[in-house]
């Protein structure tokens, strides 16, 4: 069968096999970075649009990281999902709500000084957690699960929390039409 | 160095997650600290592939889909809110909404 398939896509066989270590390391870092600097633009940034177009690009490294990890069918999930369907509804809410995009909420200075002190422990705790010497990563990933395997695993094992969570999708989307008919009678 | 371990990830992963800490601590526009609640998600969901790719099963990035599926109802209600707040004090800042607070 794995002739027939190599026969089909010659392609295949240079495909399936591993990239080397230089090369993945070296994308890692391109989208580890993208993905740090995008969020600290969301942070920093004072435009909120701009924050939204930072949080796509976050959201792109993010991916980038997914296929590193085999995560093929997450990484176009994050991208189909999040960059085009949230994100849009982002930027729906920023045009619904902005009268005027230039307009600053400043924090105060004690709560600058809580969050910051707050993310000090969070970020000792975490730093903490990671230097800890995890036992070395298995060698040899022989291969890697397929998409196939996801989906028998999604209505295998986790199949009760697969189903309750499409009842919590049809509960969400039955809330946002009530949130929808309120507005428009409190509008009215 | 050379080659990439879990813990290369798992740092990306909370990064992400404290950078988005910060902002949600520090911003007061309801929609950008929405949107650093999204950059938290994506620091946890990195560390759940990372973890399931060490430990060779597909537990992580099954609960990655339900991340993804929470994210994507928590954003779609908490915009609808965002606006309904807004059209009724014409402003999105969190202090306007103290009396919340009880």
């Amino acid at each position: 069968m794995e002739d027939d398939a190599m026969m089909i896509f010659p392609l295949a066989q240079t495909i399936a096999q591993p990239p080397d270590a230089a090369a993945s390391t070296g994308l890692f870092y391109l989208f580890a970075i993208l993905a740090g600097a995008s969020a600290l633009g969301v942070v920093l940034s004072r435009n909120i649009v701009r924050t939204a177009v930072f949080l796509l690009f976050t959201l792109a490294g993010v991916a980038g990281l997914y296929f590193l990890l085999d995560a093929e069918f997450l990484a176009a999930v994050q991208l189909v999902v999040y960059a085009g369907g949230t994100l849009v509804l982002i930027i729906f809410g920023v045009m619904l709500t902005s009268k005027s995009p230039g307009i600053r909420y400043e924090p105060k200075i004690v709560e600058v000084a809580v969050a910051i002190g707050v993310s000090v422990v969070v970020a000792a705790a975490l730093v903490m957690a990671i230097v800890r010497q995890f036992p070395a990563e298995p060698a040899s990933i022989e291969r890697h699960p397929t998409i196939a395997e996801l989906g028998q695993v999604l209505l295998g094992d986790y199949l009760i929390p697969f189903e309750l969570i499409s009842v919590l999708l049809l509960v969400v989307m039955i809330g946002a039409a009530y949130l929808a008919k309120a507005r428009r009678r409190g509008g009215k | 160095m050379t080659e990439l371990a879990l813990q290369h990830y798992l740092g990306v992963g909370a990064i992400l997650f404290v950078i988005g800490l910060i902002g949600f601590m520090t911003r007061r526009n309801l929609i950008v600290m929405f949107l650093c609640t999204e950059l938290m998600f994506q620091g946890v969901a990195i560390n759940l592939i990372a973890f399931g790719r060490y430990h060779q099963n597909l537990a992580g990035q099954a609960f990655t889909v339900f991340v993804l599926v929470i994210a994507a109802a928590e954003a779609s209600l908490a915009l609808g809110l965002v606006v309904l707040l807004f059209r009724q004090k014409n402003t999105l800042d969190a202090d306007a909404w103290r009396e919340l607070r009880g």
